[in-house]
């Protein structure tokens, strides 16, 4: 199950995957987080894919998953991952490259 | 015989189900593997082999044990293990195109990453999960998972999620190994790993003494199962790693009592007449240049005769050496080489530990075949590893040549030194037979001198002899034991010439005396003709005289007659006579 959230505009300046493991709370905190920040931030230029690796274990490799929660930058280059539950936004945002550190 | 099967039964039941690795002498140290379904710790320093030792048990397990595995790899990419151990044989890629293995590759890239807030390791359970489902793995390996402390700073949840992992496998039941890095000090692994895994602990060591490594393994711990307990030396090469432990070896093997000759006969004859036993094992020591690799070069030339055939180890010499040297004597070898017979097998000690030559010796015994073995010189050894290494090996050496029915001599350099008669003593203890050479240095030149030190199970000469090397070969001359004591060299041949021209001197003086006595008796004969004669010619005077006598006698006599005759008158006849 894939899904996608995308906002009006479909200026993906930035591209964002989150890799859940099924509905627990780290994930569901991860992606309330992720979506405020987002909404913050990249207002209409972020696109966020939530990948449950239940469902579609085989995609864990690709990315180079370990943990749980995951949330991974694809575009801009180069990928950055930050792994845990979003709860620092401070370090989200660094994490990101939103905002300078 | 029913009780004990019984009791073996028995045994087995108690006994902790276990995986085979399929490495060659690990599984004999363990009884029979690691623990089935359990993970399996194996840690050690960089470059001792931990990821080749897992990586072999996963991929033996596919080949050998149709038990497909997972290999999850922290350090190495896939691409660049299946190029590490394509030299070993294995094919990592068609494993994997058949479903056998799958290499999943974890990367860890601290710049990369960003921790905030709580989250667990999740997604590796789930790759994990869905390589062993996707193959249905029975084995899994996770080398060296502690990277994931380097690349993650929250130790807590990394421990408790490594407890919970753990845990996890043996839920799973496969059997896994888990490397770990040595650790500074007391401990195992870095991150104290071994707390997790407690089952089965294996060490792997790689030391380097006198400049030449040897691997090491331990079994620091095996919970429900005996297990060897000491430091067993292992090595890699091209058929991956061999673990050679001298416990498997037991002393029960056959033996026979056939005899093979040691080319030599007068040694033979000094062996009871008929030489070495078969099978056995034979230590030729002696100080330098007493003629040890010519002993060995006639045996093997004796067993290529005889058309066995017969690996000549040689340490010292190179094989065109052994074979230009030993024509001086008058022994072809090149000959036995071309026919196939005779293997040279040359290198250099330092080439490698003695762990290396042990199984480079094996692997081609095993090959070749061989009924007769030479080592020429294992004190070179002692270059390698310390005196107690090399006895260890030989032990394991003799055994394993015993057990082959193969007869085996050892060339030894003795000097003088402490440790090298240590090395007699140490080896000879092993051996069946021991035969020292000595220079006997007597007036002013070196003879050699052999003695059979021992020969188990068979009447031998206790004496000296000596050793003579000429261009028609070697044999063994008896020494001479005069009034001066025990002879050699030009002094036995001195001592031998002195006796024959006192023979001649002898046998002069008897014949001039002989003739002495003939011309004696001829003149005493001369002289007793010579008196016969004056007795012939006195006899003959007297005899004379005698018929002087007799003829006056006689003619007297008749004269008398006539005169009487006449007075008679007789005188008429003699008138008448007168008258006619």
């Amino acid at each position: 199950m894939t899904k996608e959230e995308t906002t009006e505009e479909i200026t993906t300046a930035y591209e964002l995957r989150l890799y859940v493991a099924g509905k627990t709370a780290k994930s569901v905190t991860a992606l309330a987080n992720l979506k405020k920040y987002c909404e913050e931030h990249l207002k209409g230029q972020y696109k966020i894919e939530v990948i449950d690796l239940l469902l579609q274990p085989q995609l864990a490799e690709g990315d180079q998953i370990f943990a749980i929660p995951t949330l991974v930058r694809k575009v801009p280059e180069p990928i950055r991952k930050i792994i845990g539950d979003l709860s620092n936004e401070e370090k989200v945002l660094v994490g990101l490259n939103i905002r300078p550190a | 015989m029913t009780k004990k099967n019984k009791k073996n039964q028995t045994l087995h039941h108690v006994q902790l189900p276990k995986t085979p690795t399929g490495i060659t002498g690990l599984d004999e140290i363990t009884e029979g593997g690691i623990p089935k379904g359990r993970p399996t710790l194996v840690c050690g320093q960089a470059g001792c082999g931990k990821t080749l030792m897992s990586l072999e048990f996963v991929v033996r397990g596919a080949v050998e044990f149709n038990e497909p595995g997972v290999f999850m790899a922290f350090e190495e990419k896939a691409g660049e293990l299946a190029m590490n151990v394509a030299s070993l044989g294995f094919d990592l890629d068609k494993l994997q195109a058949d479903k056998k293995l799958r290499i999943d590759y974890v990367h860890i890239d601290r710049t990369e990453i960003e921790e905030t807030g709580e989250y667990n390791l999740e997604g590796i359970f789930i790759r994990l999960g869905h390589a062993i489902d996707t193959i249905k793995a029975k084995r899994v390996v996770l080398d060296t998972i502690e990277n994931l402390f380097a690349g993650l700073t929250n130790q807590a949840i990394l421990r408790a999620e490594l407890r919970r992992l753990f845990q996890w496998l043996k839920d799973k039941g496969v059997t896994a190994i888990i490397t770990g890095e040595r650790g500074d000090g007391k401990s195992l692994t870095r991150q104290g790993l071994e707390e997790y895994v407690s089952d089965c602990v294996i060490l792997l060591d790689h030391r380097v003494i006198n400049q030449i490594s040897t691997r090491r393994l331990r079994i620091i711990k095996y919970r429900g199962s005996v297990h060897g307990t000491n430091e067993y030396p292992f090595l890699i090469d091209e058929d991956g790693i061999s673990v050679l432990p001298i416990t498997s070896l037991k002393l029960e093997k056959e033996v026979s009592s056939q005899r093979v000759s040691s080319g030599i006969p007068a040694l033979d004859a000094m062996l009871g007449g008929k030489g070495f036993f078969k099978g056995g094992s034979i230590l030729v020591s002696g100080t330098a240049g007493t003629g040890k690799t010519s002993l060995a070069a006639y045996f093997a030339n004796e067993a290529c005769n005889r058309k066995e055939r017969c690996i000549y180890f040689a340490f010292e010499e190179s094989p065109k050496q052994i074979v230009r040297n030993m024509h001086s004597i008058g022994v072809d070898l090149q000959k036995h080489v071309d026919k196939g017979l005779l293997q040279f097998y040359a290198s250099r000690p330092t080439i490698y530990g003695l762990e290396m030559h042990l199984v480079a010796m094996y692997k081609l015994i095993k090959k070749f075949k061989p009924q007769v073995v030479v080592l020429d010189p294992i004190t070179n050894l002692i270059t390698v590893g310390s005196v107690s290494e090399v006895k260890a090996m030989l032990i394991r050496l003799i055994d394993f040549l015993q057990e082959e029915q193969i007869t085996v001599m050892f060339t030894a350099l003795s000097l003088n030194t402490v440790v090298n008669e240590q090395t007699d003593e140490g080896v000879s203890s092993l051996v069946d037979a021991w035969i020292l050479v000595r220079d006997i240095e007597f007036n002013g030149e070196r003879n050699r001198g052999m003695y059979i030190m021992k020969s188990r199970g068979m009447k031998h000469s206790n004496q000296v002899r000596e050793f003579v090397i000429t261009d028609k070969g070697l044999d063994l001359v008896e020494v001479y034991l005069g009034p001066d004591g025990v002879l050699t060299g030009t002094a036995r041949e001195a001592q031998r010439l002195q006796e024959e021209t006192g023979e001649v001197l002898r046998e002069f003086a008897v014949n001039s005396k002989d003739r002495e006595i003939s011309r004696k008796r001829k003149v005493l004969e001369a002289k007793i003709s010579n008196l016969q004669m004056e007795f012939e010619s006195a006899e003959e005077e007297l005899n004379k005289i005698y018929q002087e006598q007799e003829l006056v006698k006689q003619v007297t006599h008749r004269t008398r007659q006539e005169i009487t005759k006449m007075r008679r008158g007789q005188m008429a006849d003699v008138k008448t006579k007168g008258g006619k």
